[in-house]
Parts: C-alpha cells; structure tokens; sequence
C-alpha cells in the first residue's frame, strides 16, 4: 500500500539559501513521526511543502496520494494542520471558530465534545485573545481534528501547554493513531517525540542527518563509527549478530553490549584496517539528537553528514 | 454553500463586533453627513450642501468599508495566520474572497440605506431619477471593487500594522481630496490634477452625477474604471497569504 506521506528527494531553495537539500522520507498510514532539528534545520520548509504552502524546487511530495498544490482540493478533506501560533480569529471564542470549521466539512465531529475531550468546556466561550497560551494550542488542535483528518500536521503541539495539556494532548494524538491517522509533528522537544512519536526523523541544515523507531534510537544496541562501506555482512558473521549502516560511516549492532563483543569488533576492524571511532551502547533521545546535531553542526555546510558523532562509551 | 454561508455570517459578525471598524464604517460617515449638511461649506449656488455631501458620503462608506475595514482585518488575518489556517481547509480560495466580496456588499447595502435614511431627513432630494439611482449602484460596486482592490493590495504585502497606517492614511487623503466633503473643484490647480486621478474623487464625483447635485467631471467614469482593473489585479498577483 502507498505511504500516507512520501518525500522523495525533495529539496527547496529560498533564492540563494537551501532550506531543504535532497530529503527522502516515507510514513506509513497511521504512524506518528516526529520531526526533529534545530532552528533552520528546514522542519518548517518541510512540513508547508507537504501542506501545500511552497512548491519543491526539485524532488517531490505526495500526501495519501496527493499532490499537495495541483491535488490540493482533494487533500484538504483529509488534511488536519495545527499551525505554531495563532491561525484563529482573536475575537473569535473556541465554540464558534469550532462551528464555523465545522461548516467546512462534510462530516466534521461535534464541536462541543471537541471541546469537552480536549478540557476546553471551561473556555469554550472566551474570546481567542483571551486564553492562555497553552488553551490556545488546545484549541489550534481541536481546528486541525474537526475534519475528521486521515493525515496530521502538528506543529509544536505542546508547545506552552500545562502538565494537564500535554496529557490531554498527548492522548489525543495517541487515540488518532489507533484510528489510523498519520501523524508528523514538528517540534524541538524531545520529551514530546519521545512520548508521542512512533518514530523520529532528524534533520540538521535541510538534510535528513538520522531516522529511525523509538527503539532503534535510543534502545538496544551497539553504535559505532568507523570508515563508510563497511562489509556488514561479513562483521555480522563475525559478531554472529546484525550489523546495519544507518549513515555512511555509523553503524549499529543489534545486540547488547559486552565485552566480548567489543573485543571481537576490534578484532574485525583491525583486520579490515579500520579504525574504530566512537562506540556506545543506546542513548536517550536527547543524547541522540545533541550527538547528531551538535557534531553536526561543526561540519561545513556543503559536506555531506557522514562524519562522526559525539557517543558515550560505557 | 453551507461553508460560504457560515463564513459570510462569520465575517459580518465580526466586523460589526468591531468598535473601530463601526466608527469607521458607519460613525465617521454618519457623522460627517449631518456636519457637512448643516453647516455651509460645500454648496454651490445651485444645490444645497445636504445635496452635495450625501453622494460624497456615499462614497465615502464605500470607501471605508471595501478599502479601509476590508483591507485592515484582512491585513490582521494575514498576520495572526488565520488566512494560512483557512488555506488548509475545504473552504479555499474561492469562497473565502466569495465570502468575504458578499460580507462588504451586505455591509455597503447596511450603511447606504443608512446614508440615504438620514441623508432625507436632512432634506436631501436625489435627482436622476431611477436611472440615476441604478447608475449610482453600478458606480457603488465598481468603485468597491476598486477599493477592495486597494485595501488587498495592502493588506497581502504589508504587515498588520504598517497596513493598518497605510490603509488609515490613505483614508485621510482621499476624505480631503476626493471630493466626498472638500469639493475638488475647491482644491488649488496642482492638487486638483492629482485629485482626479485618484479612485476617491472619481467615485464621489460620478454618484453626485446620478443622484446629486452637480456633474461629473470629465473623465471621472475612465478613472473609476481603471482603477476597478488596476487594484485587483495588483491585488491577486501581489497578494501573500502567509504572514512576515
């Protein structure tokens, strides 16, 4: 089955500057992918293209088979956008931007039980400009769910949202994936990835720098570096378990750390007369993302992100 | 329809919840009617001032609402990014300016029967008949388009606030050299020749023509219509949807 969302080779330039360089990412329906990065990674390039806002200079998008611009009437049934800030009448209350919204669609959910699922009852007729940050985003959710969407676009969700929110709002994005909605949201806090996202997609200066599940992460398993275009069949025959290059020139051992492991890696490499980098044994997000990123972030613009990575050792 | 209908309500409710665009709309206007009606400054030897003053004010509301109201709180959807939220929606392009064209119609109709009721109580008498009358609603619409034009031309390339000064100042040129209370014939030669190219004086000087008191002058309907191409069109390719 085709992919909710298909990135293939996308790159966007703004004049001189490349907010996105050559991105391939697929998400399957009903998965939750998180899309991580700094300022400037290209996130926000990223997700108005798949919206339809900006026209790739190269490559393509397609969202549940759509083209976002030439398709658009078509997507926008299906489509649920949460936009970082604002995108609401001020004057407006929650419970009448809720039923104008509503008016948009065919079969769009009940205004007030919107409300009442995401804690807004108590609210739900305060002008816009009067509720807190955190109710704001709860309402800016509720716009972007009242179409019934197959396909989600989150940005910054949590974002000045209260302990109580971003339970309300996490268990929301959880019940829309158990119905089958795709989900991406866009954010800089790993806590959130982390509790709501099946998957999480880094990005560092417009190119896609790591991609993985949860588990791959920030789970098992034991993360090298060493020289690209390793023979990982022939290192995984000698470790007697799975050896996958993720990026040229990192490498993950799906197994737990040990001595002997790391012996039998040395081993290996000393024999291909490569040098062993960085060795760890999982991370947590975080750690994840600042390796990526900050390491990152000291390379020159124009090389590709092959380059080694801040680890632990254990 | 249903979504076309919902926004046009939504968009007249919200204009009319809005003090300063009800000051704006249909105060200043109503205001400057009984002004202008009482007191002598606009007559000529022929008409008396309340037959002068109430087809410029006409012009005026048109004015203040297509140009002034219009391209402010489009200026502000721009910038708090409601305009982006609505482009991801089923409503599109098409029914939000459709909604947005019928709500300063509806409007329009509101402060011109206003206009008319007071303007008659003032003692205004309308020449020109029903021909006038329906050659002034042409030149209504016209020259709103012509101001939508202008307020979107600014409301989608400035930010709210500079939009917001430049949509108000330019309010003030055109209320003194439009000719809606200052007569242009009034104005010094070099004003004068810019006055009349600009829409506000070819608006208020062709709706005086149908119902007022006094004739066009030449040229006035060429520049009323040009500028019912020029600013929309300005308008549409100019126009960003996203805010700064």
């Amino acid at each position: 089955m085709e992919s909710a969302i298909a990135i293939r080779d996308l790159t966007v330039r703004h004049g001189d500057l490349v907010a996105v360089d050559h991105l391939s990412l697929t998400i399957g329906h009903g998965e939750v992918v998180a899309l991580l990065g700094p300022n400037g990674a290209g996130k926000t390039t990223t997700v108005e293209t798949l919206e339809g806002y900006r026209s790739p200079t190269s490559g393509s998008v397609s969202v549940l088979g759509f083209d976002p611009i030439s398709e658009r009437r078509h997507l926008v049934t299906s489509m649920g956008v949460m936009l970082q800030q604002g995108g609401v009448y001020p004057i407006m209350t929650p419970l009448q931007a809720l039923r104008l919204f509503s008016s948009y669609y065919e079969h769009a959910l009940s205004p007030e039980s919107l409300l009442e699922r995401l804690g807004l009852l108590g609210v739900a007729t305060t002008p816009w400009r009067r509720l807190s940050g955190g109710e704001q985003q709860r309402v800016s959710l509720a716009l972007a769910l009242i179409g019934k969407p197959t396909v989600l676009f989150l940005d910054e969700p949590t974002a000045g949202v209260d302990l109580h929110g971003r339970h309300a709002i996490r268990e929301v994005i959880a019940e829309q994936a158990s119905h089958g909605t795709t989900v991406l949201i866009t954010t800089h806090e790993m806590a959130e990835a982390q509790a709501s996202a099946d998957r999480v997609a880094i990005l560092h200066r417009g190119k896609l720098a790591l991609s993985g599940s949860l588990d791959e992460l920030t789970g098992g398993g034991v993360f090298f570096q060493a020289p690209p275009g390793l023979d990982t069949v022939s290192l995984g025959e000698a470790l007697s378990e799975s050896v996958e290059e993720t990026l040229p020139g990192r490498y993950k051992i799906m197994s737990e750390t040990s001595p002997t492991l790391v012996a039998a890696l040395g081993t290996w490499l000393a024999e291909q007369g490569a040098t062993l980098g960085e060795l760890r044994s999982g991370a947590s997000l975080e750690d994840t993302y600042v390796g990526i990123v900050g390491d990152l972030a000291h390379e020159p613009p124009s090389e590709p992100t092959t380059s080694s990575r801040r680890t632990r050792r254990r | 329809m249903r979504a076309l209908r919902a926004q046009v309500v939504a968009e007249i409710t919200m204009t009319l919840r809005r003090g300063e665009t009800l000051l704006l709309t249909l105060g200043i206007p109503l205001l400057l009617l009984v002004f202008f009606s009482e007191v002598k400054i606009v007559s000529s030897e022929t008409a008396r001032p309340v037959d002068v003053v109430t087809p410029g004010i006409l012009a005026l509301a048109i004015m203040s609402t297509s140009m002034v109201s219009l391209g402010i709180a489009t200026g502000f959807e721009r910038g708090y990014g409601v305009l982006k939220r609505l482009g991801s929606t089923p409503l599109g392009t098409s029914r939000l300016l459709g909604a947005k064209i019928i709500a300063t119609l509806l409007i329009e109709v509101l402060q011109g029967a206003l206009i008319v009721v007071v303007g008659l109580a003032l003692g205004w008498k309308p020449s020109g008949g029903l021909m006038g009358g329906m050659v002034a609603v042409v030149a209504c619409i016209v020259g709103s388009v012509a101001f939508g034009g202008i307020g979107l031309f600014l409301a989608g390339r400035l930010r709210a606030e500079v939009n917001l000064a430049a949509a108000n100042g330019l309010y003030l040129v055109f209320l003194l050299l439009g000719g809606m209370v200052v007569p242009v014939r009034i104005l010094p030669t070099g004003l004068r020749v810019v006055a009349e190219v600009l829409p506000a004086a070819a608006l208020s000087s062709v709706i005086r023509d149908a119902i007022g008191a006094t004739s066009a002058y030449s040229g006035s309907w060429i520049v009323l219509l040009a500028w019912f191409v020029i600013a929309p069109v300005a308008a549409a390719f100019t126009f960003r949807f996203q805010g700064d």
